[in-house]
Order: C-alpha cells, then structure tokens, then sequence
C-alpha cells in the first residue's frame, strides 16, 4: 500500500511539473489572444488593453500562475478567451466525446489483438504468420495520416459513411433504434482509423510475448500432461504472456485522451482533439493548459493503473513490492 | 506377460541450425513389464533426456524420431493420432520433466495445476474436482496440503515442487511414470524422501516408473532393472543386483570405479587418485562406424573400431552391447 | 603453527523484512573453524545450514555481523575496502555452476587472461602466456583455449572456473559445491585434478558441499553445520566411522547408495 501513495504523490508532483512548464511555455511564446485584435483598426488601443487588463495578462507570470493554481484548488479551470465561457465544462463536453471514440477503438483494438496474436504465435514462423506479420508490417509503416485520409476518401466515394461529426442533422428527432445506428455510422470512420493505426504494435506484442512462452519448459510440462490446445494457448500461455501485455495496456489507458487527436481533426469528430489545436493556434491560454493538464492526469493515471494490474496479476511483483 | 512398454530400434535425431543431423538416440530396444522401476542410467550427452521426451513425442522443434516402435499397451505410440495422445499424456503415463523450478507455471496456485491435470483427462463437476485434486495433493503433502494447494511456486521449496509435479504426474491414475532427473538439486534428505515418494506411489498404485539420473547411487534399493546409456545407444541392460556387482559393459564397469569408495563397498582409500574413465565423452555430431565407446575402452579390440556391436543376452532379461560377448 | 584461517564466533544475521537471497539466507549463529595449510576441510550440511553464507563471509563478499576471521594471521573483518581488496586474490571462490559464474560469450583464454588485466602490470603477450600455462594445468588442451565458454562441456566449464581462480595465485579456494553438478566420471577428473593441484602447488580448500561421498574422499577434517552452527568437526575417518551428532548421523545416512540401516561410512 505504501508503494501506491509513494505513487501517487509522485504522481501529484508530476502535474505540478507539468502544469508550471505548460503556464510557462504557453505565456513565453510571444503574443497573445488579443494580438489578433490588435491588427484590426476598428478596435482602438485603449480597448485591447482593457480587455487585457480584465484578463490579467498585463500581470506577471508568477502571479498569473498563482491565481491559477487557486483557482484549480476550487475546481475552475480557468476562462476561454475564444468561447467566452469557463474552461471546465467545455473541456469536459470535448473530452466525453473523445473518450467515447477511443475507448470503443481501444477495446476493439485489443479484442482483435489477443486473438490475432495468440494465433500468430502458435505457428510461429509458418507461411500463415509471416503473411500476418507482412501486413502488419505495412500497417505500421503507413501514417495514421494517410490511413485516416484514406477513410475519408473511401467514405466520399462510396457514401456508406458520413464524412464527419458525430451525429446527423435532426439527431433529436429520431427514434432510439435510429439514433444507435447513425451514431455507430459516424463512430465507424473514426474507429476504423484508430484501430488500423494501433492493431498493428499491439499484434506484434502479443505474438512476440506469447511466442516466447511457447518456447517455456512449463508449457512443455503441460502438453506433458494432455493439457488441450485451446487451454494451452490461453489459459497458460496467454496468462503467462500477459505482463508486459498488461503494462501495454494500462499505458494505452493513458493516452486514451491524447492519442486520438490526428484522426479527430482530420474526420472532424468534435473532440478534444480539434479543441486543443485551435486552442494553441489562437493562443488561449487557459484552454491549452486546461487540455494539457488532463491529458496528463489521464497519462499518470493510466501508468498508475498498469502498476496495480500488474500487482494483481502477477504474486511475484506482489512479493517484491511488499519487500520493499 | 506383455510387456506394458516395447520400445524397438528408436532412433532420434536432432538437426543443427545448419540443417545437419546429430544423431541422439541410435537403435535403442528395451521392454517394462507393469509395476516394474526402471533405472535409466547416463551421463551428459547419453540421450537419457531424449529418450523421456522422445516417447510421449514431445521433442524439441529441432528434434526427429527417425525410426521405431514404442509399444505402449498394445498401441504404438509413434503412429498415435494427435487426439489419441494427448489422451495418453497425462491420462495413461505421466512425465515429470527436470528442473521443478521451471515445469510450473509461475502465476498460478499449484493447486489449480494440479486440478487442470484432473480436468483435461475426466469430465468432473466443481465439487468434484475440487475434491480429487485435495485428496492428491493429500498423498504427496502428508502436512500442510492445503496451505500448498494456495501457493504460488516460488513460493515452495524445490523438494514442496518436485511433489507438485508427481501429484500432476499420478492424477489420472496412469500405468506409467516417466521421471527425468527427479531429485537433481535436492538436499540429500529430500532425494531421500521423493524416492520414497516414488516407492510409496508404486506399491500404493502399482504403476511402473521409468527413473532417469546421471547418479547411479540413487537407484539402489529402488530399481528392479537399470539401463545403461551411453552416446545414444543401450550399453546394457539387467537386474539392478546384477549389474552392480558384476557389470559386463565395460563402460559400467568403469563407470562404477569412478564412484566414491563407500558406495562401491569395497576397500579405498582416502585422498588419493579416483579411477577416471580417459578420454572425453564422444560428440555425436561427427559420424563414427565402429563402437561409441570404443576410444576410452581398456577392453576394445579391432573389430570394435570397424562394426557396432548388437545386444547379446549374458543372463535372465541381462543383455550387453559389447563384441567382448559372442552372440 | 597457525592455522591458514581461523574463524571465531562468527554471527551473521540478516535484517528482518528484508529479502535474501533464496539460498543464502541463513544466518550464522557462532561459527568457529580453523584450517591448517595445505589441508582440506569438508564442511558438510544441507541447504539452509549456511554453508554458503560462511562462504561468503570468509571471500569477503558479505560482512559478518559480529565475530573474527583471521587469514594469515590478519583479522579480515577489520580491514577496509581497499586492504580488503588486496587480501582477496588470495582467497578465490569456485561456484557449483560454471555456467552462471563464467560470462558464456567469452574464450576460455579470455576468462583467464582477465584477472592479469586487471592487475594491469602485463602485456598481451605475457597475459595469454600466463593464461595458457593455467589451461594447461587444469586440462584444458590448447586447441580448446579459444573456444567460446557455451561451446564447452559441464566439466571443461568447471576446470576453466579453476584455472582462473588459480590465476590470482590464492592461498585458500572455498568450493562452494563446486562438484555437486557434475557426472559421476566427470566429478571423478576434477576431483583428481584438485588432489593434484594441492600437491603440487600447496593449496587449502574449504570444500563445502551436501555430498558425504564426496566430502569423505576429499577432506582431511570434516565439520557439519546444521542450522548456522557448526554441530560437529574433527579428522574424517573419526567423523566418518563413528558420527557423534544426529544431524552428522541424519546426512550419512541421507547419502545415495548408503543402506537405511546404516548412518557411517565404513570403508575407509
């Protein structure tokens, strides 16, 4: 247990870390939200510094980032400059939609992973696994950018897809049944891209952690004992592969917010993602920091979860953790 | 009497990464009548290793059964289907690999280890189950059997695996046990008491046990029969009183004077030279005509150098492998 | 004359909670022993006796909790990293598996030249000389001296172990069941070989082993730990044919090839 607060204090520390070298990289680059202004003439000098004022960024930065950090402590995240609204919620809506796309890739990504894997593993070097190991190969060779890219022309040529967003016109107005499937029409593109982009390394691990087991003297023992295939494969192979599997996985936990941001823009799915880039290119301040800081505590977490799946999973670290 | 086990002219071979054959095991003939224990007696390079793997066909990728027979119950194993023996594995003979340390898996409790065993053979409810893997685990751990059944391999001792493994090996009530270096980093006391172990489980359950070991000490007063390997091919093979005290192999005879004086129970004396048998032990991978054994032989002869020699029986179920014996 | 090395009340305990090593972590509860030159003391027990923690303790590779080691006359417990570090050449360790202690990428040439470079006082040239006369001594011929150490059989391994112990030139070789792995030939040779390196070059040997058999034909004394003490010693034929200690009687028995009935060792 004293390992996991140890942790998690680290853990703490590590947002503070990030959140003062965010502040600080977003206020040292030069300009601000209200440069924009400043080059149209219809909006006087005296305007543009009354806006700057009311928004604290003629303080200096140890101040700016002091009220922040208060801020923060009462749960606020700051004000967005570009939506006139506070950080918070607008981050939470972005974020919800996010996580809804990259939670069903990710799972999607895994389910077809195991299996792949698993099989690949057990003919090892054969014809079947090296035309697996081919095409995953080329998957990862060829850039998200291009594969999302790809979709969208598939979907603009065929019309079996909507070519963005994430919901049709007139989503209030259908039934249950209806609004299920136009969701999942929507969610297809975006998934397919994400799971085309990330199947490939997950395969790849699991073929090379279970292939390395298939080669352990108790998995020889077990054929000994009449164990069947299936159980062999599974039951013991898998279970014993599955540590540096279950790290992979918590680490995938912790970029579920961040490693979408490519296939969001480019498939327009209103989530973090495009928020974040508009953000930094229109220098609100708040908007950036508040992203990056959730990223981060997502991150964090996500390492902080494949360390307690691991102690769940496996009673040797159970043992040397509790030696410590 | 059948013989429970006929094994003839099994060959194996494993290939190299360049693809060239290294013959392991040459021509080797042998039969175990049931309840019988048969001591496997070889050093590093003998084939004993192989020879355990070889019969319930679970060799290495590398490895090939070139030629033979191993006619078990009646059926040959090497024809078997795939189905047919994984049936056997576990359900008709049961094999206990060396290195106890590594025959488990490392995340599960051994008892689950041994209940799969049960499983994969009987089709039992929970309870069921449940029950027959205590009751087994029971016979092996006469103590503490279910503070066992909860723990995890590293966290037993290697004498608590070793009884793991046996209680995997007898779970389904096999006719055969195939033990390969059982007690090989075993404290004296706990060899002492796993081949008890062995002794119990063959009268309790009258199953005959194959005993692989490089030390020869261990099979007195427990084997009925020993086989002697030597490079792949059956030096000799007898009742274990008999190839004791009168050994006709002359690789035996020379194997016995490397022992320590007490167990040869004759006269030594201390600190002083040991009999050596010269020479180095033979590499397989370079083809020879004559005798394996022939370039550290004291008793070899022309023909030795020239031909293999067959086996020749010098006695009731005794044979040799030696042109020393005319057959 | 005094003894090559004398331990005297040597303790040893390892902090509560924290983890030992699986076989070395028994401690030592007042051990004494002392061995004369050029002899050879068995110390026979099963595992957990601490055997291989007095082992260690007498290398200096671990550091005793309380108690005196004295070799050559100097008390070794006392010294400093540095003294320690120049006492240790004489005191060499041979391990029961010379696939874990020799680095298997290397020529055997390469694993005995090491311990000269390390000296730094030599030449290549006179460093592979030197290494080529230990092979040679210990049986390695010398087409095998540029064999990688993977390429090598279980008993050339443990000879090359020996030659690049007997590089350092040591007074005392603690054999930390340096036998216990081999064939029954094989255990044979190398056991001729270190007869015959004590002879010839008057070397002592703490033999430790859980090998009654072996420890008989070897030692000239004999003492038997049990528990992280040392329950019985005195010369091998006394110890042998007639055992004072149930624990001593316990391991004689225990020996392969020894009927239950009897717990000596007769036939020397």
């Amino acid at each position: 247990m004293r390992y996991f607060l140890r942790r998690t204090l680290h853990a703490v520390f590590l947002l503070f870390g990030v959140s003062l070298l965010t502040f600080l990289f977003s206020a040292l680059t030069p300009g601000n939200y209200f440069d924009e202004m400043r080059l149209n003439p219809q909006i006087s000098r005296e305007t543009v510094a009354a806006l700057r004022a009311q928004y604290q960024l003629d303080r200096p930065l140890p101040v700016r980032y002091a009220h922040w950090l208060m801020a923060v402590a009462h749960g606020e995240l700051g004000f967005s400059f570009a939506y006139n609204s506070p950080v918070g919620p607008l981050l939470w809506v972005r974020a919800r939609n996010t996580l809804f796309l990259t939670i069903t890739a990710m799972l999607l990504a895994w389910l077809l992973a195991l299996p792949l894997g698993v099989w690949s593993a057990s003919r090892f070097g054969r014809a079947p696994d090296r035309v697996l190991s081919w095409a995953t190969a080329t998957l990862l060779v060829i850039p998200d950018l291009v594969l999302a890219l790809g979709l969208l022309i598939l979907a603009v040529r065929t019309g079996w897809f909507p070519t963005g967003g994430l919901a049709s016109v007139g989503f209030e107005n259908l039934s249950p049944l209806h609004k299920l499937r136009d969701l999942a029409s929507h969610l297809a593109l975006p998934v397919a891209a994400l799971v085309l982009a990330t199947l490939p390394m997950l395969v790849r691990h699991v073929r090379a952690s279970v292939a390395e087991v298939l080669e352990a003297s108790f998995l020889r023992a077990a054929v000994g004992h009449g164990i069947p295939h299936p159980k062999l494969l599974y039951g013991y192979a898998l279970r014993a592969a599955a540590n540096p599997l279950i790290s992979l996985f918590g680490f995938s936990v912790g970029t579920l917010l961040s490693g979408s941001l490519l296939v969001e823009v480019v498939m327009s799915w209103p989530g973090l993602g495009p928020l974040l880039l508009e953000a930094i290119l229109a220098r609100d301040l708040y908007v950036v920091i508040g992203g990056v800081l959730l990223s981060m505590i997502f991150l964090v977490s996500g390492n902080l979860f494949a360390d307690v799946l691991l102690y769940w999973a496996d009673p040797r670290i159970r043992i040397a953790a509790s030696a410590k | 009497m059948t013989p429970l086990l006929k094994v003839q002219g099994l060959h194996v071979a494993y290939s190299d990464r360049m693809g060239e054959l290294c013959p392991a095991l040459a021509g080797v003939n042998f039969d175990l009548g049931p309840g019988e224990i048969l001591g496997v007696v070889g050093e590093s390079g003998s084939g004993k290793s192989t020879l355990a793997a070889a019969l319930l066909r679970l060799l290495p990728s590398n490895g090939k059964i070139q030629q033979g027979t191993v006619l078990f119950e009646g059926k040959n194993l090497l024809d078997a289907s795939a189905q047919d023996l994984r049936k056997i594995r576990g359900g008709r003979i049961g094999l206990i690999f060396q290195e106890p340390g590594s025959s488990l898996h490392p995340t599960m409790p051994v008892g689950q280890q041994v209940s799969d065993v049960l499983a994969a053979h009987e089709s039992l409810d929970r309870h069921t189950l449940s029950e027959r893997t205590s009751q087994l685990l029971a016979t092996v751990f006469p103590v503490d059997a279910e503070r066992i059944s909860v723990s995890y391999p590293h966290e037993l001792s290697g004498g608590q695996r070793q009884r793991v493994l046996i209680a995997q090996a007898i779970a389904c009530g096999p006719s055969l046990l195939i033990a390969d270096e059982p007690t090989a980093s075993l404290d004296p006391t706990t060899q002492q008491e796993i081949l008890q172990l062995f002794q119990t489980v063959r009268q309790n359950f009258g199953l005959a046990i194959i005993l692989i070991t490089h030390n020869p000490a261990l099979l007195v007063g427990l084997a009925d029969r020993l086989l002697v390997l030597y490079a792949g091919r059956v030096a000799e093979i007898g009742p274990t009183a008999r190839v004791l005290a009168t050994p006709q192999h002359p690789y035996t005879a020379a194997l016995w004077r490397c022992l320590p004086s007490h167990f040869r129970q004759s006269q030594g004396t201390r600190k002083t030279q040991m009999h050596v048998i010269p020479g180095d032990p033979p590499d397989l991978s370079i083809q020879a005509r004559g005798c394996r054994f022939e370039p550290r032989c004291t008793a070899r002869m022309e023909v030795c150098k020239s031909h293999e020699p067959g086996a020749v029986v010098v006695g009731e179920r005794h044979e040799v492998s030696c042109f020393k014996f005319p057959g | 004359m005094q003894p090559l090395l004398r331990v005297e009340n040597l303790v040893k305990h390892y902090a509560a909670g924290r983890p030992a090593p699986k076989d070395k972590s028994a401690a030592l509860d007042g051990v004494s022993l002392s061995i004369p030159a050029r002899t050879t003391l068995a110390l026979v027990g099963e595992s957990g006796s601490g055997k291989s923690t007095l082992a260690l303790c007498i290398a200096c590779l671990e550091h005793p909790t309380s108690g005196s080691i004295w070799f050559e006359g100097i008390d070794v417990v006392a010294l400093d990293e540095n003294q320690k570090r120049l006492l240790r050449p004489r005191i060499q360790l041979v391990f029961q598996d010379p696939a874990s202690s020799l680095n298997p990428r290397w020529t055997a040439l390469e694993i005995v030249s090491e311990p000269f470079f390390v000296q730094g006082r030599f030449s290549k040239q006179e460093r592979s000389d030197k290494a080529c006369t230990w092979l040679d001594h210990v049986g390695i011929s010398p087409k095998m001296v540029s064999r990688r150490v993977d390429e090598l059989s279980g008993g050339q391994k443990q000879r090359l172990a020996i030659a690049r112990a007997l590089a350092l030139e040591p007074r005392l070789i603690v054999l930390d069941e340096a036998l216990s792995a081999l064939d029954c030939s094989v255990q044979a040779q190398i056991s001729n070989l270190l007869l015959e390196l004590q002879s010839s070059l008057g070397l002592t040997y703490l033999f430790i082993t859980h090998d009654f058999a072996m420890a008989a034909h070897l030692a000239d004394e004999i003492a038997v730990m049990d528990h992280g003490r040392i329950v019985e010693s005195g010369p091998a034929e006394k110890i042998l044919r007639s055992p004072g200690q149930d624990a001593t009687r316990a391991l004689l028995a225990a020996t392969p090839g020894v009927p239950k009935t009897q717990s000596t060792l007769v036939n020397f």
